[in-house]
């Protein structure tokens, strides 16, 4: 019996270490999403880089994710059951998860972790984030020549600093064309409602704006536009399919690239932190196609795109006026990266106060 | 349309779901039962109705298989609760919790397709009266339901046999078992109704609001209606202001902020909060009728003696 018991155990260990050994040759690589990947917006785009990890690398390489993790305390213990399943590498992309995956990474040393817009690196721990300010200053060139009123509305979710940089990158393309261009600002404090955004949007137009872009992560906002008959712009993906008269163009995020590379790193073990903040040079930042507008308006867009794309043009190139008219980057200058990163401030001309 | 009339006609439709759920709430709470699943009810009738009106292209058949979801959600709150006699508060929250998950594998295959919408009411003539055409006579159909079902309920309690038996049950099971009312049935009732009218707001959302199916798309508006019914002092006509108070004071505030006053958005957003908390507690300062409004058997299990 006692013997029967020992050879037992030892079966179950023999397959226990060859389960392991297969586990170690196939890298498993977890996402923790803020939203669901139908959401058509920022997960979305999240999911369709995990796709793509998953068609490059084939059988080398398992893809986990998990949605609708909300940030806080459970967004800590699902980061955890990632790691201690086995995956070697975590990407958590959302803002808030910023403490939450810091605290996970210090118990998992071993366990390589990207927070997405984040600030706070450990040896563990890389940040990566998007230029999307460059697809906005193309679409407020798009806005401010396509409006007739001349006013645009702007729907915030939260006045953080990626928000406000695109919210001054909008302005600053447009005041290239019409210099009077007037942005009206209205924050609803939240990155996903979908009933709030399209009350944002109403009001918006009812105060005269004829254009109307978002930085918040639903299709609300665009198809409000759609029944309203203004025009709008689609925000993370494209959303032409929610407004087919509406939309001009979209900002799409792309992570794809990134997330094979960043997977092939651990895979080869060149992986270090790093901070990446990619734009259009890195195609990290696309334009989707630029639709229901003039062939003079296309032209431009177009050309402004692949003149940012080319470094040939920043949207924060001197001279950059801030709100109180002080000067904050002059003739040549360009907005350093470190202000950049932290604005806290409007450029002339936001019709709205931080 | 001028700006006045696009500010009401959105104040409108930001406060018709809160007042659809919480009219339905009232009732319940009236016949002594206490509901705190109204975000479940609400988001299973949203993806329900939303379901429903994209496979058939009905959107009249969205707004009715919503009412059924509600009431079926419900119902299950029900069985729990009158039958079972479990906890009413943990069952109310356990619902939410169920309706939101389940909610979001039903719609799963729903995300991002486009939606059907409602579509408003126009009568000639007079949907073209100047200022008041579009406010009066050309509103989407939930919104006069959505009145209808208040002025009834206002009615209804307060004035047939039916209100007084509901009250009666509320107020004291024991007695109204006494005099030979079955206390279960009625309450039975009132959670069915309670969840019809909060799967009506979840359709309103999904077929009139943003017409998509969105997870978590009540976004916390269940409670918001639960918070109404209480300061209401579970009178319907306070609780109609309230609820238009609220859309009207939210709606104000981003009409605000467009117009670039300086005052931060987040004391804004905190503002709708903070105006019916303040409305509703100055007109319930007269005391006697609140204490006459109060469900005096809320929130308990009644089992009969014998």
């Amino acid at each position: 019996m006692n013997k029967l018991l020992k050879g037992a155990a030892g079966i179950a260990l023999v397959s226990a270490l060859s389960i392991s050994a297969i586990a170690a040759d196939k890298l498993k690589v977890g996402f923790i999403y803020i939203g669901p990947p139908g959401d058509h917006g920022w997960t979305y785009q999240h999911d369709q880089g995990r796709l793509a990890v998953d068609a490059h690398f084939g059988d080398q390489v398992e893809t986990v994710f998990v949605e609708n993790v909300p940030e806080g305390p459970d967004a800590e213990r699902t980061i955890t059951r990632l790691a201690r399943q086995g995956a070697g590498l975590i990407f958590t992309t959302s803002f808030g998860y910023m403490d939450p995956t810091l605290n996970v990474a210090a118990k998992f040393p071993d366990v390589k972790f990207e927070h997405a817009t984040g600030y706070q690196r450990t040896d563990n721990v890389s940040t990566y984030g998007a230029r999307f300010y460059e697809g906005r200053y193309v679409i407020g060139q798009i806005a401010a020549k396509t409006s007739k009123s001349g006013v645009a509305g702007y729907i915030g979710s939260f006045p953080i600093p990626e928000v406000v940089r695109g919210i001054n990158a909008f302005l600053l393309g447009a005041q290239t064309v019409n210099p009077d261009f007037k942005l009206k600002v209205v924050w609803v404090n939240s990155w996903f409602d979908p009933g709030r955004e399209a009350d944002a949007a109403k009001v918006l137009i009812s105060q005269g704006a004829d254009i109307i872009t978002q930085h918040t992560d639903s299709t609300a906002a665009v198809q409000v536009a759609e029944e309203q008959g203004v025009n709008a712009f689609g925000q993370a993906s494209d959303m032409a399919a929610f407004a087919p008269n509406a939309l001009l163009t979209s900002i799409i995020d792309n992570w794809a690239d990134y997330y094979i590379a960043r997977t092939q790193a651990v895979m080869d073990g060149s992986w270090v932190s790093t901070d990446t903040f990619g734009g259009m040079d890195a195609n990290m930042v696309e334009m989707g196609p630029y639709i229901n507008m003039p062939a003079d308006v296309k032209a431009m867009a177009e050309a402004t795109a692949a003149a940012i794309k080319a470094g040939e043009l920043h949207p924060f190139a001197g001279p950059v006026y801030k709100q109180d008219g002080s000067l904050a980057a002059a003739e040549g200058e360009i907005v350093d990266l470190g202000s950049l990163l932290g604005m806290d401030w409007y450029v002339q001309g936001v019709d709205d106060q931080l | 349309m001028s700006p006045y009339e696009a500010i009401l006609l959105t104040i409108i439709t930001a406060s018709t779901p809160l007042l659809l759920a919480a009219i339905g709430e009232l009732v319940v709470e009236r016949s002594g039962v206490l509901n705190l699943g109204i975000e479940g009810m609400m988001v299973m009738g949203a993806v329900c109705g939303f379901a429903a009106a994209h496979m058939t292209g009905s959107p009249w058949l969205g707004v009715l298989a919503a009412t059924f979801a509600g009431i079926a959600t419900a119902l299950l709150f029900g069985l729990l609760t009158q039958t079972l006699m479990t906890n009413q508060v943990a069952t109310g929250l356990s619902i939410t919790l169920l309706g939101l998950g389940l909610s979001g594998l039903i719609g799963n295959s729903f995300v991002g397709l486009p939606g059907v919408k409602l579509t408003h009411v126009f009568i000639p003539w007079l949907s073209d009266l100047p200022y008041v055409g579009r406010l009066v006579f050309g509103q989407d159909p939930l919104v006069y339901i959505s009145i209808v079902l208040t002025a009834g309920v206002a009615y209804g309690l307060n004035h047939t046999r039916a209100g007084l038996i509901i009250r009666a049950v509320g107020q004291n099971h024991h007695s109204a078992h006494a005099l030979g009312y079955r206390v279960i049935a009625v309450r039975y009732a009132c959670i069915a109704f309670g969840g019809a009218t909060s799967g009506l707001a979840g359709a309103y959302l999904s077929l009139v609001y943003t017409p998509q199916w969105i997870e978590n798309m009540t976004a916390g508006r269940g409670w918001i209606a639960l918070a109404l019914v209480v300061f209401s002092t579970w009178m319907p006509g306070r609780l109609a202001a309230g609820a238009y108070l609220f859309g009207g004071v939210w709606i104000l505030g981003l009409y605000a902020q467009g117009m670039g006053v300086g005052i931060p958005s987040q004391l804004l957003s905190s503002l709708p909060y903070v105006a019916t908390i303040l409305a509703l507690i100055i007109i319930s300062t007269n005391r006697r009728l609140s204490v006459i409004n109060t469900p005096a058997s809320l929130g308990q299990g009644f089992v009969p003696d014998r």
